[in-house]
């Protein structure tokens, strides 16, 4: 009798120094596509926690009302078992395992009190055919398959357990234009077969495109539902909803474009891959002058990654050939000090695997790529690193109650801030960039922008790895397409187009 | 009442620190009761910390050696050889006293090097490691006392690290008063670097504690420093073998907290692939690691060889174990990253003192093993509780 699936009613959740959501109400459609949005911190990850039972019943207050029942979920097993299936942003799959032992892991087929490894495999096949995984072979390790496949194959683990709402915590953020295209496709398909979903996300257009409602939330509060019948959804009334403020031109213009002379080059960069037994950059040729941004594009898996790490001092000691220059001298990097001590800075894609320390703190995690200016006598003076800690959590605009905050405890985008913030802090005349925006909300990624230019503007260069096309066209001077561990292609800012780069990076 | 209000927080934000100095003292207040007073005697404590003395040192070096997420084995019977060493460097060849700890700290070190230098080159697990070390260095003193079995050591002042006391000025009514003057230096040395950090910290107007509780602070401090000078001064005052333990806690808490080097001990234990792109030479630390462990280690052998005034065949056996368990329940964390040396070392004395009242008390060895277990379950319990609950 009841059209909605889910209640969530004034939902209140505290962290030490933190209310993460305060009286949230939240309803969701029997059959729907629900997504949710918000600023970087604004609790949609929380929220979800609570619904899946990863904060159990007396860890928030409020109601969870499921089919006009109310639920006390004492974790995740229960939550599953009422027919609810989260899939986290970072994926939860076992590497070195098969396909199908994935997909029933925790919930094992079984003949009598063993495995019925046969069975297992079959229903493996059935569940992969339905995320349209039909060529992909259920003894296929996880490891081997890309992150679309493994993302598609989280879904088929949720649908194998027989799931009636789906949540989905930014499924598409770290997949490209094609796989995030296949998932947003299965996700309306699994709705004709009537399983509701709520979809995290923080690229509108695809929200746009699939939504049919969107709920916003600010500060761990209920801002709005928007629903799509009713037309009440446009790009700019989310992002109103969002920020509280609005923005006309996502990509902040900048005025002054007078580059200086090259700071960074390589030249016939080779790089070979011990482990994979293989070349993974080919001879490539790049440069980029004081004050650029250079934007370089490419498909998943094209080496952009790998290049960037070659130059950064090479810490995953590929066998390296070719020159590099750093403002016209030639240079050698055995380590990533090495880079640094030349001016270089990255700052990872990943920033919880390799860019983080999760454990530390704010201003620990600030500090360690350049705890040497904080230093007299080889002792750090810990008032100066709270110090320069704060300036960054201020200009940068990072969201926790003081630099003292665990950075593992930060939402997604303040964590990409602090990784930002470590990076600038070693004032870097090249500023290396791998996805700097990913998992990071419009309001936020504005903020990046205009902190981009008004950092060329000083004289610094800014070589930006993305995949989202947006960004590469709205933001470099120059763009460099990699294809196969070669530079398929160089355009200016002012010929480039969405399709030019495409033709280059799937050639 | 806000004084009240701010303890409240203090203790909360701080428990699982605290936690384990109410720990000691529920411990210690415990077995006095039991053996009507005689765990707190002067005579006891004395007995007591240089026990502890060489698990101490090892647990120092044991900490950093976790937080950076290894593990090292050999260090009871690397003590054990070079205690040996030692015992034949001081009575064979006639070396002096100086000569001969320095030799074995050398060679400490250098056999810390060896091991880091498999774990970081070879790429052998730090368990592998130092369990074939383990073996070897078993081996090693097993050959080096073949001949002679146990090495007795006529150097009294070589004995003297390990059951000497510091001498006295004058004597008076059985207080050792040099030992008072050392704990007035120290309460005076406490006191006037707080002050400075907190003024240091007021400049950069950040929040330091409220006066009272400042005060409140300092004076509990001060006691404490005061209650154990004082206790210790009642018997023969500080012992060399305290000495060395507070030396080397000194540099290594100063070390781990105030410098570069330090930081980065915990960033490598925190992600090492996070450290080495921040332009940390992990390997390097790994390094310097496991080569001060080792030379803790060497200074474990010549504590524990001077206190038995010998060297003996099964010297170091187990060591290992008392200094990892000192370390998890002084709240090292095994996933790495996380611990402090000073924690450790009040590990270390939780563990020893369990031991020691519990001989008191004349308990069966048996249960004294299965109350030690339960007590380090208990307190890693404590820790990762406490540390899920912390912000
Ligand atoms: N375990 C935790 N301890 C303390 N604070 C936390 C914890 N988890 C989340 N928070 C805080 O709660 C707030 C909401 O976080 P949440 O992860 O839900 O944000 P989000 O909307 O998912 O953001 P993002 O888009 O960046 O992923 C943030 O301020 C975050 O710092
Ligand atoms: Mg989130």
């Amino acid at each position: 009798m009841n059209k909605n699936i889910l209640e969530m009613r004034n939902i209140t959740k505290t962290f030490p120094g933190v209310k993460a959501l305060d009286n949230v109400n939240f309803q969701v459609e029997k059959g729907e596509i629900h997504c949710l949005v918000g600023e970087n911190g604004a609790g949609k990850s929380t929220l979800m926690k609570v619904l899946s039972g990863v904060y159990p019943h007396g860890e928030y207050s409020g109601d969870i009302v499921l089919n006009g029942e109310v639920q006390k979920f004492q974790g995740i097993s229960d939550s599953e078992k009422a027919g609810i299936a989260i899939i986290y942003q970072e994926l939860a799959l076992i590497p070195e395992l098969p396909v199908y032992e994935n997909i029933f892991l925790g919930h094992e087929l079984t003949k009598g009190k063993m495995i019925d490894w046969n069975e297992t495999i079959k229903r493996a096949g059935e569940m992969l055919k339905k995320v349209k995984l039909n060529n992909v072979n259920p003894a296929t390790k996880i490891k081997d398959l890309g992150v679309g496949k493994q993302q598609l194959v989280e879904i088929a683990k949720a649908l194998s357990k027989d799931v009636k709402l789906l949540i989905l915590d930014e499924p598409t953020a770290a997949l490209n234009e094609d796989d995030s295209q296949n998932l947003l496709m299965l996700l309306r398909e699994l709705k004709e077969q009537g399983v509701t979903s709520i979809m995290i996300s923080h690229k509108l257009k695809e929200v746009l495109a699939i939504a049919d409602t969107v709920t916003v939330l600010r500060d761990g509060q209920t801002i709005c539902s928007l629903s799509a019948v009713k037309g009440e959804i446009s790009e700019s009334i989310i992002i109103k909803h969002m920020v509280g403020r609005e923005i006309d031109n996502i990509f902040p213009s900048r005025d002054k474009k007078d580059f200086g002379d090259i700071v960074l080059e390589v030249r016939d960069w080779h790089a070979y891959n011990p482990e994979l037994g293989r070349d993974i950059l080919n001879g490539l040729d790049f440069n980029v002058r004081k004050g650029e941004i250079v934007g370089i594009a490419g498909l998943m898996g094209a080496g952009r990654t790998e290049l960037a790490h070659s130059i950064f001092g090479n810490p995953a000691d590929y066998k390296i050939k070719g020159d590099l220059f750093v403002m016209g001298q030639k240079k050698k990097f055995k380590n990533p000090n090495d880079a640094i001590k030349a001016g270089i800075a990255y700052v990872t894609e990943d920033r919880k695997g390799n860019g983080l320390i999760l454990i530390d703190d704010i201003k620990q995690n600030i500090t360690i790529a350049n705890l040497k200016s904080l230093t007299k006598q080889g002792i750090v003076n810990s008032n100066e690193e709270i110090k320069a800690a704060n300036h960054y959590k201020s200009s940068l605009n990072i969201k926790a109650p003081s630099v003292e905050q665990k950075v593992g405890n930060l939402s997604g985008g303040n964590q990409q801030k602090v990784s930002l913030g470590k990076w600038l802090f070693v004032s870097p005349k090249v500023l290396i960039l791998d996805e700097p925006t990913r998992g990071i909300d419009v309001g936020a990624k504005f903020e990046i922008y205009t902190l981009m230019n008004k950092l060329v503007d000083q004289g610094m260069s800014i070589i930006m790895i993305s995949s989202e096309l947006p960004e590469i066209l709205g933001m470099s001077d120059r763009i460099y397409v990699v294809s196969g561990g070669k530079i398929a292609g160089e355009l200016l800012s002012t010929e480039a187009t969405q399709e030019k780069i495409m033709e280059m990076a799937t050639n | 009442m806000g004084v009240l209000n701010e303890a409240k927080r203090l203790m909360k934000k701080n428990i699982r620190e605290y936690g384990m100095y109410i720990a000691l003292v529920v411990i210690m207040l415990t077995f006095s009761i039991a053996t009507d007073g005689l765990f707190m005697s002067s005579r006891n404590i004395s007995n007591l910390i240089n026990q502890t003395g060489y698990i101490a040192v090892l647990a120092v070096g044991m900490t950093l050696i976790l937080i950076i997420r290894h593990i090292d084995l050999s260090v009871g019977f690397v003590a054990g050889f070079l205690g040996a060493v030692a015992a034949i460097l001081l009575t064979k060849t006639g070396a002096p006293v100086w000569a001969t700890i320095m030799i074995v700290l050398a060679s400490g070190a250098l056999i810390g090097a060896i091991i880091g230098f498999l774990v970081t080159r070879m790429g052998i697990p730090s368990f592998v490691a130092t369990l074939a070390g383990m073996l070897v260095f078993r081996g090693a003193l097993l050959r080096v006392t073949s001949g002679t079995g146990t090495i007795i050591i006529p150097d009294k002042s070589f004995n003297a690290i390990g059951n000497g006391f510091i001498p006295d000025i004058v004597h008076i009514n059985g207080i050792h008063t040099l030992t008072l003057i050392i704990g007035v230096i120290a309460i005076g040395l406490y006191i006037w670097s707080e002050l400075n950090s907190r003024r240091d910290k007021l400049k950069y107007n950040f929040e330091v504690l409220s006066t009272l509780m400042f005060a409140i602070k300092l004076l509990f401090v001060s006691a404490v420093i005061a209650y154990i000078t004082w206790t210790l001064s009642g018997y023969n005052g500080l012992s060399w073998t305290v000495i060395v333990v507070i030396i080397v806690v000194l540099i290594y808490n100063f070390v781990t907290n105030k410098t570069v080097l330090g930081r980065h001990i915990y960033a490598v234990g925190g992600n090492p692939d996070a450290a080495k792109l921040s332009g940390i030479n992990v390997n390097r630390i790994t390094l310097i690691v496991f080569s001060s462990m080792s030379m803790l280690a060497a200074l474990s052998g010549i504590l524990f060889t001077a206190r038995l005034q010998s060297a003996t065949t099964t010297a170091g056996t187990l060591f290992e174990l008392d200094a990892i368990a000192a370390a998890y329940v002084g709240g090292v964390s095994a996933a790495g990253g996380v611990g402090k040396v000073t924690g450790s070392i009040i590990g270390a004395f939780v563990m020893a003192s369990l031991i020691n009242g519990m001989n008191l008390m004349g308990v069966d060895i048996s249960y004294q093993y299965i109350i030690r277990g339960a007590v380090l379950v208990a307190a890693v319990i404590f820790d990762v509780k406490t540390r899920n609950k912390r912000s």
